[in-house]
């Protein structure tokens, strides 16, 4: 389960445990990164400094691999991530409406990704490998096919239920 | 733990005895796509029913001493996923479409117990309401040849014994009793190329890391597969871990590596979980790990995943990847078989490549030189998507038409609507029209006329597909997938998405056509990787066979298919329109507004012009004008 993104300035005693599994050995940043994120749902700052430290690379070796790959973050995610597929397949199937249709029940403005609540991080994906669905849609690991917009809210109304959540707090 | 080829070959003979006690087997589609629409309770509730009926029976039980009964299990992707779930009964070959929880209980009643199908669940031809019982009888299966994939769909993903009860592994123990040269020899003379989209031989490759001298050597298998439209690799990876597993295996042998490494996608999460439980229960059988079969070789696999770049899927960019670096191509030579991971000598292969070594060297060079083309034998999966009647993964011989995959197996394109074009290759790869139905698929024919096979995605698209659209979704992907090391790449693919983007705003003008052109031009030519230099196939093969669509975006200032947002309004017909609402809720500007049961109205000032309420409108009240 993720942790509280509070709890890691108190102690780094979870980032030590993932770089030891791992033989403290540079090779393995991209691995250590992908579990530190898991565990945080992005990659704070202090800890990548730490990471560097601890493992005796430099800070930009560490900023420079985790700013290089898409799914790494360095700022915090929703606890939901939702992807849109904007593969080729999707993108012929109106992915672009499913999206639009998410960003205003997330009431998410231009260019903002997470809600507010933190409930919500919405991205765009492109190829999720499930074409024959298409349009496809992922949320944390679960995958959705054939999503229309209606659908696409009815789920989200679901997880907002299941979170205690309201529509109106989201903003 | 398996000791000896002996014993390996013993076991199998057992487990092939025991899976003939099994009278038939019920398989659900566990792929990522079934599952995503709930394969996986199907397949509990069939196994619960079975078992509560005293019937079920896997190898184990078997071996135990119970004879006879009933397996069900989950499969890996049987292709036809736009169908799904799916259930196949074995031996019959039934196959059931869109299956629910709820017709567990029928299945079991009926098919299992009386032997009778369930007609209702049955695929029905959506145009002509033929019914078909068997997979076999269905075209889009029937046209096939699945050889690579004959395994996807037929057994569980999970079992190893299942595997080598099918001739799993068997290939390896036959391999060690060959030295490594023959080994790389076979590969050779059966001109396998690779699949992920060069057909380079793999062959060479091996032999060639083989003579090289050096105290590590490394297999690396690509499972990047980042080709938007494509996921042949995901369903062997998904449905038949275990044959890419042993084709690895048997790489390392044939070049005497001794530490494989697969570069899994992260959007697989089911593939790496497939793979990871395959790898432990080849560590267990001994068949991965130290002095393998008592041969004294040792191999093992790891697996890293990617972190969503698709710029990793190119050879020296996923090596540097696993180095824990950032993922960026390095100039060549040094070749990756010299100096590929960790500097040293490297095979690697995508995954259908490997997937093809067990059944060449089990089957025979002289049988596999039968299958396709002159110079591309074997087969190739591809990925049927886009505006096609059956979407899904397929597998023939290269060679084989466009017109036998689009019509014969894909069953055409839905709606009566007429072939415009087929982009095969991704984004790397180009547009094939109408005029190239009859040209045979493989590497060679497809380079003829400036396309490439690539990973394998073939992406249908009908009349009303706007082919300038096309050229910049594919070039604002490139564009923001290029990793910036090189300038022609990095600043010719955000130039060219420009222009695009440009015309089909309808502000191009001609000279742009021309600037497009050269910037692809020089595009090509300048780059470092494969990346860049095949980021403008989709401009170049656009402009070639669709010139006129350019030149009226930008003359007349019309979109001929209809689809690029700058030449359209909309409003709401009244007459027709029912007042529901839908429309107001997925415009993403809310520029409609409405009394629920009135006629609702768009508001031109803040109408943007996507359609989005044109496609959610149940009445057809939308109009474009
Ligand atoms: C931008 C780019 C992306 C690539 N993506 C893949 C991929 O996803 N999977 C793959 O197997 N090969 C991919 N390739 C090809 C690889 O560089 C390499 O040729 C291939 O994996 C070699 O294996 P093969 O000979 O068995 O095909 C890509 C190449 C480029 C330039
Ligand atoms: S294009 Fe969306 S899953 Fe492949």
């Amino acid at each position: 389960m993720a942790v509280m993104v509070k709890d890691y300035k108190r102690s780094f005693k979870k980032v030590n445990e993932i770089i030891e599994s791992y033989g403290r050995n540079p090779v393995e940043l991209v691995s250590i990164l992908q579990e530190i994120q898991e565990e945080y749902r992005y990659l704070p700052e202090e800890i990548l400094n730490y990471i560097a430290t601890a493992m005796g690379i430099s800070p930009s070796k560490v900023f420079g691999v985790a700013t290089f790959y898409e799914n790494f973050s360095l700022e915090p995610k929703g606890k939901y991530i939702i992807k849109v597929c904007d593969g080729t397949a999707c993108h012929v199937k109106n992915s672009m409406d499913l999206l639009n249709a998410l960003q205003k029940k997330l009431k998410l403005k231009d260019g903002q990704k997470t809600t507010k609540d933190m409930m919500f991080t919405l991205e765009t994906a492109s190829c999720l490998g499930a074409c024959g669905l298409a349009p496809v849609m992922v949320i944390n690991e679960e995958v959705y096919g054939k999503v229309t917009p209606e659908k696409a809210e009815k789920i989200i109304d679901e997880i907002m239920k299941r979170e205690g959540n309201s529509d109106d707090k989201n903003n | 733990m398996i000791k000896t080829i002996e014993e390996l070959r013993n076991l199998a003979a057992d487990y092939k005895k025991a899976l003939g006690h099994e009278k038939m087997k019920i398989l659900v589609c566990a792929g990522t796509g079934c599952m995503s629409s709930g394969s996986l309770k199907i397949y509990e509730a069939l196994k619960k029913i079975v078992t509560e009926k005293g019937l079920y029976v896997d190898i184990d039980l078997i071996k135990e001493g119970k004879k006879g009964g009933v397996n069900v299990s989950p499969s890996g992707c049987h292709g036809f996923c736009e169908m799904g779930p799916l259930v196949r009964i074995e031996p019959q070959g039934y196959l059931y479409v869109k299956v629910q929880e709820e017709d567990a209980q029928e299945i079991v009643e009926n098919t299992v117990e009386k032997g009778e199908v369930v007609e209702r669940l049955l695929f029905k031809n959506p145009e002509t309401g033929q019914t078909y019982e068997t997979s076999k009888s269905i075209p889009f299966y029937g046209k096939q040849n699945r050889l690579v994939l004959e395994h996807c769909g037929t057994i569980n993903p999970e079992s190893i014994k299942e595997y080598i009860a099918l001739g799993g592994y068997q290939t390896l123990a036959d391999v060690f009793e060959m030295s490594p040269e023959k080994v790389c020899q076979t590969i050779l003379k059966a001109e396998l190329r690779g699949r992920g989209g060069g057909g380079f031989p793999a062959g060479i490759k091996w032999d060639s890391v083989r003579k090289e001298k050096a105290d590590q050597k490394y297999v690396v298998c690509n499972g990047d597969e980042g080709d938007p439209g494509a996921f042949m690799d995901r369903s062997i990876m998904e449905g038949d871990p275990h044959r890419v597993i042993e084709g690895m295996i048997i790489a390392g042998y044939a070049s005497g590596a001794t530490k494989g490494y697969i570069y899994v996608r992260a959007e697989y999460p089911l593939a790496v979980k497939r793979l990871k439980t395959a790898i432990e229960q080849a560590r267990e059988f001994g068949l991965l790990g130290k002095n393998i079969l008592g041969t004294g070789f040792d191999f093992d696999i790891k697996i890293n995943k990617g972190a969503g770049a698709f710029v990793c899927g190119e050879g020296s960019a996923l090596t540097a990847s696993i180095e824990g670096n950032r993922g960026m191509p390095r100039t060549r030579p040094p070749r990756t078989v010299q100096k590929g991971l960790f500097q040293k000598p490297t095979v690697l292969n995508n995954v259908e490549t490997f997937a093809n070594v067990p059944l060449i060297i089990s089957k025979g060079v002289d049988w596999y030189l039968k299958i396709g083309t002159k110079g591309n034998p074997g087969t190739k999966a591809f990925a049927l998507t886009g505006n096609i009647v059956n979407t899904g993964l397929i597998e023939v011989p290269m060679g084989t038409t466009l017109r036998e995959v689009i019509y014969d197996i894909g069953g055409g394109i839905p709606g009566g609507k007429k072939l415009k074009a087929v982009q095969i290759g991704g984004p790397s790869g180009g547009c094939l029209t109408p005029e190239h139905l009859d040209l045979p698929m493989d590497f060679d024919s497809l380079k003829s006329v400036g396309a490439m096979i690539g990973s394998g995605g073939l992406v249908v698209m009908d009349e009303d597909t706007c082919m300038v659209e096309v050229a910049r979704f594919f070039m604002d992907f490139t564009q923001k997938e290029s990793c910036g090391k090189c300038v022609p790449c990095r600043e010719g693919t955000k130039r060219m998405l420009e222009i695009l983007e440009k015309i089909v705003a309808g502000e191009g003008t001609m000279e742009d056509i021309e600037t497009l052109e050269i910037l692809a031009e020089t595009v090509k030519d300048g780059s470092l990787c494969g990346l860049g230099k095949t980021a403008s196939n989709p401009v170049l093969t656009t402009l070639k066979y669709f010139r006129d669509e350019y030149i009226a975006h930008v003359k007349e200032k019309v979109c001929p298919a209809g689809v690029c947002k700058a030449f359209k309004s909309y409003c709401i017909d009244p007459e027709l329109c029912k007042g529901c609402g839908k429309c107001s809720r997925v415009c993403p500007n809310s520029a409609i507004t409405g009394k629920i049961k009135n006629p609702f109205k768009i508001d031109k000032e803040k109408c943007i012009n996507c359609g989005a309420c044109a496609n959610a409108c149940p009445f057809n009240a939308v109009k474009e004008g």
